[in-house]
């Protein structure tokens, strides 16, 4: 395979040729922040946090779309990538609730940390006109929320039904300011095909697509004293369980006691 | 068709005519020269929008152009001038013995691709025909090999009229280039700059001239395929459009085998929704390949893997139609006009707040002074000149103080505009820039495809922080806050 050198915050390096910048970068160490960018999923250049400088080009680059070039010289960190990143994300901030507090997502998201790490500050915007209101929750399926108000549009959700899943439920409807990402027609997502995998929630970088909450019903049903409350999961469950407890993804999480029966043929 | 020895009438119908009430002129002479030994006929734009509708009349070889006609001069005009043969001098805009200001509109001009737009009759293709038309591809076809008209576009030194301003040979050559079988021929027609309408006026009034230059564009790639990408808000053009392509279809230079050479092309329209981001390139493809049209990331570049993942070359309908005129007339008669790195000449649409708006050709270098006080006779106000408008939504607004930059890629680049498709919106002192900012900024919010955040939200904002302006709510502190 061909390679290409080239040299990143002045530390020369060598990849393969068709490498991105985000990759390159990688490759020595340098952590370049993403929001929309997924590797081999969805690399499209929406969201614009990866912004970097690139030596003789035009104006700033989308790492994770850039491809390498022989001679490169890029700065991953420079006063106008920084000044870029910040009013990106203040950008995206101006048509976000300001309720991290409340929000399920709330210490686990990559919007909230990107703002702490970049140490964004006042949003500087007079009143700035919101895209979508509470009144564009939808909250019809039983296992999904999707709060268009938190949607950064990164498309990360899309990509992963589409390609992964191959469902293709959501996808971008409107343009502009209003662009938001729905089922066909904006029907609900209980009303359309959506098999309810949770894939979307899970590559969600905000808290825009996230589980139903049942806690509640829960506590309601152990309180009730004249119910007999039993824990059943759902087999997929052991796998989530095991990825938690850092075993290989794909693992089955079971009781040191359990032996699986034998398969009937 | 013409024929010379007869006085004939013509009434230009492009849609600038006809929204002036030429249609009802083009009625009222076709009733009253009923039974007279007059042809009437009609053509497309003649470029001076000011004064439509415009009728030219021929008279025993004399060309005499009447503006503003209404129905009701008609009579007159029939009586006298075409029965007493007495010319009337009050109403003329132009003819040969006569010195008008509207002459000068004309003569500073340089027209190469417009030359027989306002001429010829858009739906005949005899009539494009008896201008040379399709002699280029006949003698390309015959005398040259894919490579030689490649190059002969090279030495031209024709630039993408887009915009952009690429090299048209470089962007060819790329996609023969390109590993593949198929490939395709792309007449970029989605036109949208507020104010503009160069493209809409060359496809009502010489379509035929964009089909050609799309012919030899196939033949210089090894495409065999074209598609010419519209905007449905051009009623009037896809109409002569599908008119053209069924006339060369039936003459046999649409189709296989094309004036009996090995060389096959044909060309689709696909009318476009009006959304402004398909102009550009790679939106546009995804558009006639049916999906949401937005841009994607480059590279790939369109010439590697453009429609249906195909090399793929998208010219802008200006650029195509200097191409047969090249071909025929040679390089050196080309690249004869203009600078040192922009070549030939470029269409403007001229609008806004001027004297004599309308379709102009002019050699790229000419100033813009020259454009607003030779041509456009200077501003429609009398007020002085504040600011011109060029390159669309995206481009700059270029102030007085730097009206003497003269008209060409780099010059406009370097102050800080852009040459753009050919829109020019000229703006007299009484103008509130901020106000004009503000209409720019609401025409690219509106537009915005929502893909990436500066565009979707930064558009968004700015267009808040100038109505707050402009509503007496702006703030210093916010101004500074923004500086810094």
């Amino acid at each position: 395979m061909a390679t290409v050198s080239l040299t990143i915050d002045n530390v020369k390096v060598e990849v393969e040729q068709g490498s991105t910048i985000l990759e390159a970068a990688k490759q020595i160490g340098v952590n370049i922040p993403t929001l929309c960018y997924m590797k081999d999923i969805n690399a499209i250049g929406a969201c614009r946090i990866c912004v970097v400088e690139v030596q003789g080009a035009r104006a700033l680059q989308a790492a994770c779309v850039s491809p390498v070039a022989e001679g490169m010289v890029v700065k991953t960190n420079s006063a106008a990538v920084r000044a870029s990143r910040k009013m990106t994300l203040e950008l995206i901030q101006s048509n976000h609730p300001q309720e991290c507090n409340t929000c399920q997502r709330n210490t686990n998201c990559e919007l909230q940390a990107l703002s702490e790490a970049m140490a964004l500050g006042d949003i500087r915007f007079v009143r700035p006109a919101q895209s979508h209101s509470k009144d564009d929750i939808d909250n019809s399926s039983p296992s999904i929320v999707r709060d268009p108000r938190k949607c950064i549009l990164c498309r990360r959700c899309v990509a992963v039904c589409e390609k992964v899943q191959g469902v293709k439920c959501i996808s971008t409807m409107n343009r502009g300011f209003e662009t938001v990402v729905a089922p066909p027609f904006n029907q609900s997502l209980n009303d359309v095909n959506c098999a309810m995998c949770g894939q979307c929630s899970l590559v969600c970088p905000t808290g825009a697509i996230v589980e139903v909450d049942d806690t509640g019903k829960v506590w309601r049903a152990l309180d009730d004293a004249n119910k007999h409350v039993v824990v059943q999961t759902a087999p997929a469950v052991r796998v989530a369980i095991a990825e938690e407890f850092g075993m290989e993804p794909g693992t089955l999480a079971q009781a040191s006691w359990w032996q699986p029966s034998p398969p009937r043929l | 068709m013409i024929n010379s020895n007869k006085a004939t009438v013509t009434v230009g119908l492009a849609s600038c005519g006809i929204a002036a009430g030429a249609q009802k002129v083009y009625d009222a002479f076709k009733e009253s020269l009923e039974g007279l030994s007059v042809q009437l006929d009609f053509s497309g734009c003649m470029g001076m929008c000011y004064k439509e509708p415009l009728v030219e009349v021929k008279v025993e070889g004399q060309q005499f152009i009447y503006g503003k006609v209404q129905p009701e001069q008609v009579k007159r005009i029939v009586e006298e001038h075409l029965q007493a043969k007495k010319p009337i001098t009050e109403w003329l805009v132009a003819a040969e013995q006569l010195e008008t200001p509207d002459k000068t509109f004309l003569n500073r001009q340089q027209r190469i691709l417009l030359k027989n737009c306002g001429v010829i009759n858009p739906e005949t293709i005899e009539s494009y025909f008896s201008v040379d038309g399709y002699k280029a591809i006949k003698k390309a076809l015959k005398d040259m090999s894919p490579e030689q008209v490649i190059e002969e576009i090279k030495l031209s030194g024709l630039r993408g009229r887009g915009g952009g301003g690429f090299p048209t040979a470089t962007k060819w050559a790329l996609t023969r280039r390109s590993p593949g079988k198929d490939k395709y021929v792309i007449c970029n027609a989605d036109e949208g700059d507020p104010g503009a309408f160069m493209d809409r006026s060359v496809l009502e009034s010489n379509p035929h001239s964009v089909l050609e230059g799309m012919l030899l564009a196939g033949y210089a790639m090894g495409a065999n395929n074209g598609y010419i990408y519209i905007r449905a808000e051009y009623p009037l053009a896809v109409k002569r459009l599908k008119l053209a392509l069924a006339e060369a279809r039936s003459k046999g230079l649409l189709g296989a085998n094309i004036l009996d050479s090995s060389f096959s092309f044909d060309i689709q329209i696909r009318e476009g929704a009006g959304a402004f981001v398909c102009g550009e390139e790679t939106a546009l493809i995804m558009s006639i390949e049916g999906k949401r049209g937005m841009p994607r990331i480059r590279p790939p570049f369109p010439s590697e893997a453009g429609l249906w993942g195909k090399p793929t070359s998208i010219n802008n309908v200006e650029t195509f139609a200097n191409v047969p005129w090249i071909i025929l007339n040679g390089a050196n008669s080309f690249n004869q006009y203009g600078t040192e790195t922009s070549k030939g000449t470029k269409v403007f649409a001229l609008a806004g707040n001027i004297a004599r708006g309308g379709l102009i050709e002019v050699p790229m270098g000419i100033t813009i002074n020259e454009i607003v006080y030779d041509i456009g006779g200077g501003l429609a106000s009398g007020k002085k000149l504040k600011a011109v408008q060029t390159g669309g939504p995206s481009g700059g607004c270029i102030p007085a103080s730097l009206s003497d930059t003269p008209v060409d890629y780099e010059s406009l680049r370097k102050i800080g505009a852009i040459m753009g498709s050919g829109g020019m919106l000229i703006m007299d002192e009484s103008t509130c820039m901020v106000d004009m900012a503000k209409f720019f900024l609401n025409f690219t919010q509106e537009e915005s495809c929502g893909k990436c955040t500066f565009c979707r939200i930064g558009t968004k904002r700015m267009l808040e922080i100038l109505e707050r302006i402009t509503q007496g709510e702006g703030q210093r502190e916010i101004l500074n806050s923004w500086r810094n």
